[in-house]
């Protein structure tokens, strides 16, 4: 096989992780800032990272993991900065929990079951607001995104009992706020 | 679909509301990258380079006359303060050669006159015998 056949392939390969892992990328960072142009940038930046560094991946852990860790960076670097330079703009971008509420699928459901719906969904973005950035992450990884706990513990850098000590002192968090507590 | 987190959470409520948070998550996240923005993006960043680089060349302009200003007013200051020796040594220098030309001049009238005088008195003194013809060269002097 010539390199450049090896290189074709490679870009291949590489194309068809984007295509399938993309929307997992953007709507993690989306729900981790809120921010809707900031997720696509992070979400660019991500896959720019991973195309310079493909030849560097070992398959040791899944391309998602991965790619995962790489958005987990990316959106860590973002804070630090913000906090240093000018946080309150990210604040102003970031859309407010009650709009990001109003989202809910066209499912079959009633005007009242939507309501409440939508009043589930509000309580538990209020509660994700309020956790630090680390518990956030593992929730949104494990509840959003559905990754398994080993998963998490490779893409976030922790052993799984961190892990499952940040989720469930998250759970814990949403759980007041849906029995009223904060 | 089962989610791979339910078996974990006993509480319905909970369950429900993580499963509509999902949801709401997904809705979102398809509505948003669906969304076409290219464009709008790319003119604002257009006109935002172009409004930097239009304040970059104002700043080197003016960053450019001012150290032109800068350079050349020293000089001026530099002349006006050179200025008061160079005109009191013209003033000074002129007198003095003046003075040193009239006195040049008159001496040179002195000198003039003297051998004016030492050559008619030397002229008027010939011997006696010579005298008709030293009469005959005055003669001959007027006549030219």
């Amino acid at each position: 096989m010539t390199v450049e056949t090896a290189e074709q392939i490679d870009a291949q390969e590489f194309a068809r992780i984007v295509e399938s892992h993309r929307p997992r990328i953007f709507r993690f960072l989306l729900a981790s800032l809120r921010d809707v142009d900031l997720a696509e940038t992070l979400t660019q930046e991500c896959f720019l990272k991973a195309h310079r560094n493909w030849k560097q991946f070992r398959g040791e852990s899944s391309a998602m993991t991965w790619l995962m860790r790489i958005a987990i960076n990316l959106q860590k670097d973002h804070w630090r900065n913000r906090r240093v330079q000018f946080w309150r703009s990210t604040q102003a971008n970031s859309v407010d929990v009650d709009e990001a509420s109003q989202w809910l699928p066209s499912g079959e459901r009633n005007a009242e079951q939507q309501l409440l719906a939508r009043e589930q969904v509000a309580q538990v973005w209020r509660a994700v607001s309020r956790l630090s950035e680390r518990q956030r992450t593992v929730f949104l990884l494990r509840y959003v995104e559905e990754r398994e706990l080993s998963e998490i513990a490779q893409a976030t850098g922790l052993s799984e009992g961190t892990v499952k000590a940040h989720l469930s002192r998250a759970l814990g968090r949403v759980r007041a706020e849906l029995k009223g507590r904060q | 679909m089962k989610k791979q987190w339910a078996q974990e959470i006993d509480d319905a409520e909970l369950s429900e509301a993580l499963g509509n948070f999902k949801a709401s998550v997904s809705a979102w996240s398809e509505a948003a990258g669906n969304r076409q923005r290219t464009i709008s993006v790319t003119v604002r960043h257009a006109w935002r380079r172009a409004a930097v680089w239009a304040c970059g060349c104002l700043i080197a302009a003016v960053s450019v006359g001012a150290a032109m200003h800068v350079f050349h007013t020293p000089s001026r200051q530099q002349a006006v303060y050179v200025a008061p020796p160079q005109q009191t040594g013209k003033q000074v220098v002129p007198q003095k050669v003046e003075a040193d030309v009239h006195q040049a001049v008159a001496v040179a009238r002195q000198d003039q006159d003297l051998m004016a005088t030492v050559d008619s008195d030397v002229s008027r003194q010939v011997p006696a015998a010579m005298e008709p013809l030293a009469q005959l060269m005055n003669e001959s002097g007027t006549e030219q």
